[in-house]
């Protein structure tokens, strides 16, 4: 365990940009380096109730843009937080994690391996004494931290009151780029996104859109091109009976169909039976 | 006791008018249904008559199920009830409530044939002795049994007193479980070996008895507690511990005995209405009929998907078994003898485990 006090050298300076910086900052983990990352450093957050759209969206994300050299950093909280982790770890790459308690403290319970193996590979970072147990407002606090220590914020699902958009207001007000997933009106998970994308955020599709954001190159992944059930699900995503009919395919040469291009991970299904381009976060 | 009758080879059974036509349902030795005491006495004492057999009643399977026709829409769903039904495997479906999960459960048993004769026994014997035989049903169909939520182990799988539970009263027939995580683990768990063995062992003080419990499994669940989870018009409110309780109840080895899984989303209400049940029991009793001569083999393709599949962790290991199986039950669908891959491939587009 380390504590870095503000003033002193290897205190991060990205923090000395909040107007209440942290005057101690408690860290767990080898990786000390990561604090002076040099490349993009990309903050990926959203709702911890996000679907397996938005965690496989999420992950995607994550290791994309990991892959391609950027550090990822969240709060390991559960849902689209623990999935950029989670996303970047299988890349091969460190992570950062911010607390809202004490850096020892492996909160949520759920989220334990994932602490384990950023506590291996990456850095747990927090403003409180080890030993500090979460508490409800020292989440929204944690927050400033991660937008100030990334370059651009990512929000991938998010209702219109939630945390990850006081992240992302903390990162307007530091001048980071805020960038933000689309969804679909209805789905109250899109509120959020959707209305920093009407107020002027970073439209955030695809991997190559976020690591164009970052300003990094990145190997463009095959895909299977000319699916007609592919092309239909990237134009709008739907239910099978939907799909069914938009496509004239029986129930039986659809299904066949959906579970190909799921295996090949091209798709995947929300908790609702709703299928989309994109794969699942499989790791819990 | 009709049927031990006839094994023993005696000549004829004695029982009161009101079990009478019961007891001729069996087949077996002649019922003697006399009346009064004096006219038993002169039967056995060979100066009366032994009167005729009342003729059976007509054999099972005449129970009235209500038709697919009223099913709206839900192609997915109604297909994978259809190969449910063909291959006798266990159905899961998801989806929130009001969406028309236990309409389609109770449309699966007049889908299945109607049970041969000693099937029908065996069901009438079985209802005759928990009592639940009206006096003038003849050979009873199959049984679809949808206990609550609230039954106890004992009312599932039978007590001490050898009341028969829900899986031996759902025999021949089809079990439905609603609202399957709100059943106690207990309950859930004691559903495993009659899901393997089709028999389920009834422990009492002196030893232990076997009841047959040869049903399909059928079962309903909401995606999540409060039924929301994913619904494009309404708020889920479950905290997401809660709602990972609520599917970690379904523990895996359960899970693992559901053949199909099928996400049945809620619908326009104004949906085309969908084939009748005789249109789809035509294929499903063909099908049947295919099965039993010779299951269909996997041609190479598809087996080469089956392994891709497992080798991604899409399936563990009793998967890969249970994705065979539906894929042979499809093929059987549409009159193939072998499997093609797109019949494994939409096998697996059911497969179970994926709570969302």
């Amino acid at each position: 365990m380390t504590v870095l006090c503000r003033r002193r050298p290897g205190y991060p300076g990205r923090l000395l940009e909040l107007h209440d910086p942290p005057a101690e900052l408690h860290l767990c983990g080898e990786h000390l380096e990561l604090l002076a990352w040099e490349r993009p450093v990309v903050a990926i957050v959203g709702s911890r109730r996000a679907g397996d759209a938005g965690l496989g969206m999420a992950r995607q994300l994550a290791r994309g843009a990991a892959a391609a050299g950027a550090l990822v950093v969240s709060g390991l909280a559960l849902g689209v937080d623990a999935a950029a982790h989670e996303g970047a770890l299988a890349a091969g790459a460190p992570t950062l994690a911010v607390l809202g308690c004490g850096p020892d403290v492996a909160y949520p319970r759920t989220n334990r391996g994932l602490y384990a193996r950023i506590l291996a590979a990456g850095l747990i970072v927090s403003e409180y004494p080890p030993g500090t147990e979460p508490a409800p407002w020292r989440f929204p606090a944690r927050n400033r931290l991660i937008a100030a220590l990334a370059d651009a914020v990512v929000v991938v699902e998010a209702k219109v009151r939630s945390g990850a958009l006081i992240t992302a207001d903390h990162a307007l007000d530091l001048g980071r780029d805020v960038l933000a997933v689309p969804g679909w009106p209805a789905f109250s998970g899109a509120g959020g996104t959707n209305a920093l994308l009407k107020a002027g955020a970073g439209l955030i599709e695809s991997v190559e859109d976020l690591n164009g954001w970052l300003g990094l190159e990145a190997p463009a992944p095959g895909s299977a091109d000319g699916d007609p059930v592919l092309a239909a699900l990237r134009d709008q995503p739907g239910y099978p009976d939907e799909l069914s009919a938009r496509l004239r395919l029986s129930p039986a040469e659809l299904s066949a169909a959906l579970a190909r291009l799921e295996l090949g991970g091209e798709i995947c299904r929300d908790g609702h039976g709703r299928w989309m381009p994109g794969s699942a976060a499989r790791a819990r | 006791m009709m049927e031990a009758a006839g094994r023993l080879g005696l000549d004829g059974m004695l029982v009161a008018p009101e079990n009478a036509a019961e007891a001729a349902l069996a087949g077996t030795v002649a019922v003697l249904a006399p009346t009064h005491l004096n006219e038993a006495v002169a039967v056995l004492a060979g100066t009366a008559p032994v009167p005729a057999l009342p003729a059976p009643a007509s054999a099972g399977g005449d129970a009235v199920h209500p038709d697919m026709a009223d099913v709206r829409g839900q192609l997915r769903a109604r297909r994978a009830v259809e190969i449910a039904a063909a291959g006798g495997h266990n159905l899961l479906m998801v989806g929130p409530p009001g969406s028309g999960k236990t309409m389609l459960a109770r449309r699966l048993p007049g889908l299945l044939p109607a049970p041969t004769p000693g099937e029908a026994l065996e069901i009438t014997r079985i209802a005759s002795a928990a009592g639940e035989l009206a006096a003038d049903a003849g050979l009873l169909g199959r049984p679809f049994r949808a206990p609550h939520h609230s039954a106890s182990v004992a009312a599932l799988v039978g007590n001490a007193r050898l009341r028969p539970g829900e899986v031996t009263m759902a025999h021949r027939g089809v079990l439905f479980l609603d609202e399957l995580p709100e059943f106690n683990r207990q309950s859930l768990e004691a559903l495993r070996m009659p899901l393997e063995d089709g028999e389920v062992r009834i422990s009492r003080a002196a030893g232990s008895v076997l009841l047959p419990a040869r049903f399909q499994l059928i079962a309903a669940m909401n995606p999540c507690p409060c039924g929301l989870y994913g619904d494009p018009d309404r708020e889920c409110g479950c905290a997401p511990q809660r709602l990972a309780a609520y599917r970690a109840r379904i523990s895996g080895p359960l899970l693992d005995r559901f053949d199909l899984q099928v996400d049945v989303p809620r619908v326009e209400a104004h949906g085309a209405g969908g084939e009748p049940t005789t249109a789809v029991a035509l294929r499903v009793g063909l099908a049947r009929q295919l099965l039993a001569e010779r299951r269909p083999a996997l041609g190479d393709e598809a087996e080469a998907l089956l392994r891709q599949a497992a080798d991604r962790r899409f399936l563990s290991g009793r998967g890969v078994d249970r994705a065979q199986r539906v894929a042979q039950t499809i093929a059987a669908l549409s009159g193939e003898t072998e499997v093609a891959p797109d019949h494994l491939a939409e096998a697996l587009s059911y497969r179970a485990g994926s709570l969302g």
